[in-house]
């Protein structure tokens, strides 16, 4: 509960609430409405949290121990010590750092050219952009699993590089194509008037003053790069080279009833801590990114 | 020819190598996979025909038509789309209402809302199985200590409460979603409106379901749709918390269209639900774009 309400500095100034008191009773229900989605939110995530720091006896224990009287870190040595869960920290992390870079490096582009340059055929591949977004990963599993056979990208992590890649440059290109849209004409053609070409006017001039845009989409591919799933579990199968959600998710005990939900729990808290991270520090920019892509289209 | 044009023909020429990377990402990991269904549902390649494949016409579509497993599947996860899409807009709506007014802390707990949306789906559900498991589970321990059930349930492990418990974990991490596309559109509503609704006499809920709810149509139906394909598609969540399980009960498109491929290997009838979800899925984005272009200009707004 501290970290979450230590991101109350970012209040901005707003009008000083309820003035008389007919409006007191209007007070009470905002802040008892507030109260309960800051419960919602929360408590799911603050409940793992706690059961990654509790001794299995109290895990396992009925009634049901809400704040346990001693705490361990266990489960969080467990992960790092029996599992290579360092590993697949690092594994998470290069894929999605390459997949945003990848994506922003070819959606930027391909964005300034539908904005500015009308290129024939730009309304047909706008609108297939649009369509996309709405196709669940499920329908391109298997097609891409036949082109991961045929070039051997099986354990490679250009298998999920490139779809993610893929799968994030739609809301790329939609965000930063209405970006371009936005800025001045005249900061191009001063640029062509000095002899610029529309490669290095991109890269140069347009690109710096872009990077709030940069920012916002490539939050948003990071995120969804780093809690994919059902591709970096089918393409991926080396234990060495899994992502987080997968390797959590395949922790398990020696039988069913035996389900370390001690570690499990430790490695949820572990696969989330940097979206968690990422959400109190580009709120945001997360929020611009979600409405403008979903507007757009 | 003249200058311009010749200056014109070249910058769609740019414009043009500027799109080739982002297009051919594109067509490789959508149309394609999309493209080779169509094909390989004609045919039939599986164990028994040795994964070659066979040309069959549209046998796996009449296999389809009368695959009573599938229409079971079918009717799961229509079910579970439309009554978590159904919940998640009430709730995404409320939110997006208290959201709209002024607190202090209000971008504090705005950012608690968005956490739910930002976490891994795969790791959100085993939290959620935790929560709702048989013998420990908090949720269990709540009920009981509330006096609503005597003892504690079996979530997920029989079909109605898994299919509860699914539910709660999806609406749980896709509300924010809603209620964040929601908040935007309220906040393009100018309040004049309601204030000169308020001194004609107008209560708050008749300024609810007359300004609100009209002006707000667009990002309503824009969030439903994402939602409701999203939801459609949806693996994940159900994948970690209850495999499908139990007895099929919770099996969704996805997971059946996964075992087809993955487990059974029959990718020619796999290719041909693929196929069919994938048309199911463009019907359903025409109407809503019908609706929507429909409620624009009965509305007479700008998006």
């Amino acid at each position: 509960m501290t970290t979450a309400s230590g991101s109350a500095h970012a209040q901005t100034t707003q009008p000083p609430p309820a003035k008389g008191a007919p409006l007191s009773l209007r007070r009470v229900l905002l802040w008892v409405a507030v109260g309960a989605i800051a419960v919602f939110s929360l408590a799911p995530i603050l409940w793992q949290v706690l059961t990654s720091f509790k001794l299995n006896e109290d895990i396992a224990s009925i009634p049901t121990i809400y704040f346990p009287s001693r705490f361990t870190l266990n489960h969080y040595l467990e992960l790092f010590s029996r599992r290579p869960f360092l590993l697949y920290i690092a594994n998470s992390t290069f894929v999605s750092l390459t997949s945003t870079v990848v994506c922003l490096a070819i959606g930027t582009p391909a964005a300034y050219a539908l904005a500015r340059l009308r290129p024939l055929g730009g309304n047909l591949i706008q609108l297939g952009i649009l369509l996309i977004t709405l196709f669940p990963g499920i329908l391109l599993l298997q097609g891409l699993l036949e082109i991961v056979q045929f070039f051997r990208l099986g354990n490679n992590y250009l298998a999920l590089i490139i779809p993610y890649t893929a799968l994030n440059l739609p809301l790329t290109i939609l965000v930063m194509r209405s970006f371009f849209a936005q800025l001045p004409k005249d900061l191009e053609d001063a640029a062509k008037v000095d002899g610029y070409n529309t490669w290095q006017m991109l890269v140069q001039i347009l690109t710096p003053l872009t990077l709030p845009a940069l920012v916002t989409t490539g939050i948003l591919t990071f995120i969804a790069a780093w809690n994919e799933f059902i591709f970096a579990l089918t393409f991926i199968t080396e234990e060495t080279m899994k992502t987080i959600p997968v390797a959590a998710a395949q922790i398990g005990g020696t039988s069913v009833f035996e389900i370390p939900y001690g570690p499990i729990a430790a490695a949820t808290v572990i696969g989330t801590i940097p979206l968690i991270i990422l959400v109190l520090f580009f709120q945001r920019q997360i929020v611009q990114g979600l409405t403008a892509g979903a507007v757009k289209g | 020819m003249t200058k311009a044009t010749t200056a014109r023909s070249r910058e769609r020429r740019t414009g043009l190598y500027l799109l080739l990377p982002a297009v051919a990402v594109l067509l490789l990991v959508f149309a394609y996979p999309i493209a080779r269904s169509f094909w390989l549902g004609l045919f039939a390649q599986n164990l028994g025909t040795e994964l070659k494949p066979v040309f069959i016409g549209l046998s796996n579509y009449v296999r389809i038509l009368g695959d009573g497993h599938f229409w079971q599947v079918f009717w799961i996860t229509t079910r579970f789309t439309v009554i978590s899409v159904a919940i998640e807009l009430v709730l995404g709506i409320g939110i997006a209402l208290v959201l709209n007014q002024s607190f202090p802390g209000r971008n504090a707990v705005r950012t608690i809302t968005i956490l739910p949306w930002a976490l891994p789906t795969a790791l959100i559900a085993l939290g959620w199985a935790w929560i709702f498991n048989d013998q420990y589970g908090i949720a269990n321990d709540i009920l009981m200590r509330l006096g609503l059930i005597q003892a504690g349930i079996n979530w997920l492990g029989a079909p109605l409460p898994a299919t509860t418990a699914l539910i709660a974990a999806d609406v749980w991490k896709t509300t924010p979603f809603i209620s964040i596309l929601l908040l935007a559109g309220l906040q393009s509503i100018p309040s004049d409106l309601y204030e000169a609704y308020a001194l004609e006499g107008g209560t708050p809920w008749q300024s609810f379901t007359r300004i609100t709810l009209p002006l707000l149509l667009p990002q309503i139906i824009i969030a439903v749709l994402f939602r409701f394909a999203q939801t459609f598609g949806i693996f994940d969540l159900i994948q970690v918390m209850t495999g499908g399980g139990p007895g099929g009960s919770t099996e969704v498109v996805a997971l059946y269209v996964y075992a087809n491929a993955m487990r059974y290997l029959d990718f020619g009838y796999a290719s041909a639900l693929i196929v069919v979800t994938f048309l199911l899925l463009v019907l359903a984005i025409a109407l809503a774009s019908l609706i929507i272009s429909r409620s624009r200009s009965t509305a007479g707004t700008s998006d």
